[in-house]
């Protein structure tokens, strides 16, 4: 796409990141179940990629050339819901459906039922090897794709996501870009508390990435990071972008408890209001 | 025990009163959790005790491994987390390091089987049963329900090896309250409801579906003899083989794969020794999917209904 977007263009973007959002909390509090905290975090990086980066059809999902999301961290599946029916994948209506029994949208992503859904993830962990897998036939059949996956910053514990990161760089897959979520949170608090991560960003140059980061709610930042990150040649690229978890919802902003909470019903109205419900 | 509405609780809270008893009671009982230690029970121990709880983060795999080696000093550890995380997952870790060397570890997992519900299948752990008892020096364990978890987990200290104790998520009937049910012990079925006509083998969260199936039948003048086989490995022979001999049929119910689960198991223990009808009801060889776990229960064959009618389908293949 093209490399230098313009204002009225992230303005957009941005407007669909709100959108995006409200159908978050919509589906969450509908389907009496989900993962707001780490979807809304997630929302603004989502948007950036189908909206600003992303070479795709919706009207023809299984397109050969067409370039890769994997969502690693597969709880926020909402995020890439509402993504994926605002691009047309799917009707809007049917994010009505999610996790309710017979839906083509399962509480985790699920590559064949859901059209658009490129890897079935929900065990953390696994969504980098997929891509990597992805990224290195890219490279055999000489396609010209990229693959985008986006990895939790408490995943960053699993020990595949290291065994992908030796191997990606090993292979020279500069077709493939991961996205840390830095929120800082994962499912029983604090990073540095639970597990600490850090150095972050010097483990995954030790690794042999190139490393970049961004403001992960700033549409603009992001894809100036996503574009570097795709002309780089000859190593993949990461992109560690600063979250907050329960990004736009006040109540939900670095809050442990919203990591897989439903939002009651005067939270859910409060949320949609703040939200922006009825503007657009 | 002809009472079919029971109170109901989940099976979570008594695995975590049961380990903070241990922890008051044993300075050798050590817990290990990964980033889940909120929502499988364990974060009451690593309050009262912290320096005995470790969180591993999102890394089962160096969980189980490292668990195995705090048992070589003589701990006795619990490690618990999702069945679906802490079973497929790490297969080879609990098979390399904790089940060849026999170490005591006691893998306590929660959040088992299909009622997970909307999560869906990623998350739905409905082959654990297969894995685990096809492991040597494994003993596997499925609670009824809150009061036989709690005795299961004591008891598991206790146990010397390693033990696989498997939880659900969702609110259970209490239904091991009778006289017959005050002495748990690992390896030991109990015989919850006598009868002539069919035996009912349940597990798990199936024991009172089977009670109440046996009241269904009851009512079609079907005495039906039910047991709660909570060991699934190693298998009480004997009270399967006298209950198929004496009744000349049987069906198991379980929250879990038909293929290679409790009923495949008993199966090939009445195919040695007690060659008599049967039928498996449980979930069909496929992954399950996101929905309410009633919708769940009754969408992949595990409700009364199921069970009763396995039940004619057996009376009616003995022809008696
Ligand atoms: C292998 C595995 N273990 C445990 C879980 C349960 N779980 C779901 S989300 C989560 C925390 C995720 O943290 P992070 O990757 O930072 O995501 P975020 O905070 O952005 O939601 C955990 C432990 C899981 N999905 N997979």
């Amino acid at each position: 796409m093209d490399e230098t977007i313009s204002k009225e263009k992230i303005v957009e973007m941005d407007e669909i990141a709100r959108k995006v959002r409200r159908h978050i909390i919509q589906m969450i509090y509908e389907a009496g179940s989900g993962h707001p905290g780490g979807s809304l975090s997630a929302a603004d990086v989502i948007v950036s990629l189908y909206f600003g980066m992303m070479n795709h059809k919706p009207e023809d999902p299984k397109w050969p050339d067409r370039d890769r999301f994997v969502l690693s961290k597969g709880h926020a599946a909402p995020a890439l819901y509402g993504c994926l029916a605002e691009s047309g994948y799917f009707p809007i209506e049917e994010l009505k459906t999610f996790r309710r029994i017979g839906s083509r949208l399962q509480g985790h992503p699920d590559m064949r039922k859901t059209p658009g859904v490129e890897a079935s993830t929900g065990s953390e962990g696994q969504g980098l090897s997929m891509g990597l897998g992805m990224a290195l036939a890219g490279k055999l059949d000489r396609k010209p794709y990229t693959v985008y996956v986006m990895v939790g910053d408490g995943e960053n514990d699993c020990g595949q996501i290291w065994e992908a990161a030796m191997a990606a760089s090993f292979f020279k897959t500069d077709n493939l870009i991961a996205i840390i979520d830095r929120n800082m949170l994962q499912l029983d608090g604090p990073t540095h508390k639970v597990m600490s991560i850090e150095p972050l960003a010097d483990k995954w140059r030790a690794f042999g990435w190139n490393v970049l980061e961004a403001n992960g709610h700033n549409i603009g930042e992001l894809l100036d990071a996503l574009n570097k990150a795709k002309q780089t040649k000859g190593m993949p690229s990461i992109i560690i972008a600063h979250t907050i978890k329960g990004k736009g919802v006040s109540f939900m902003e670095g809050a442990v408890g919203f990591h897989g909470k439903v939002p009651s019903e005067e939270q859910y109205k409060k949320a949609m209001i703040e939200l922006g419900e009825g503007t657009a | 025990m002809n009472k079919t509405h029971w109170d109901v609780e989940p099976q979570r809270p008594a695995f975590s009163r049961a380990l903070v008893a241990l922890g008051n009671t044993r300075k050798d009982v050590v817990v290990a959790s990964a980033d889940l230690s909120s929502s499988c029970g364990t974060a009451a121990f690593a309050q009262e005790f912290p320096e005995r709880h470790y969180n591993f983060g999102i890394a089962e795999q160096n969980m189980i491994s490292a668990c195995a080696g705090l048992a070589t000093t003589g701990k006795v550890v619990f490690a618990s987390s999702f069945a679906i995380f802490c079973t497929g997952r790490v297969y080879d870790q609990i098979r390399q390091s904790v089940c060849y060397p026999r170490l005591n570890v006691k893998i306590v997992a929660t959040h088992a089987g299909i009622t997970v519900g909307g999560d869906g299948a990623t998350h739905q752990m409905i082959e654990d049963l297969a894995l685990m008892r096809a492991l040597p020096n494994m003993t596997v364990v499925v609670p009824a329900d809150a009061p036989e978890t709690e005795k299961a987990i004591l008891a598991a200290a206790d146990y010397d090896g390693p033990v696989y104790i498997r939880l659900g998520r969702a609110n259970v009937p209490v239904c091991t309250t009778g006289k017959d049910c005050q002495d748990f012990e690992i390896g030991k079925s109990t015989l919850m409801r006598d009868g002539d006509d069919v035996t009912l083998v349940g597990t798990g969260i199936m024991v009172a579906k089977c009670l109440e199936a046996a009241e269904e039948l009851a009512k079609h003048q079907v005495s039906a003899r039910v047991i709660n086989l909570s060991t699934i490995k190693p298998l009480d022979e004997k009270i399967l083989v006298k209950a198929a001999r004496e009744t000349g049929c049987m069906v198991t119910a379980e929250e879990h794969s038909v293929v290679m689960g409790m009923g495949a198991a008993v199966a090939l223990v009445l195919v040695e020794n007690a060659h008599v009808p049967m039928k498996r009801v449980g979930i069909p060889d496929s992954f399950g999917e996101s929905g309410e776990p009633e919708e769940l229960m009754e969408k992949y064959g595990l409700t009364v209904d199921n069970i009763v009618d396995g039940a004619h389908d057996v009376i009616k293949r003995r022809g008696r």
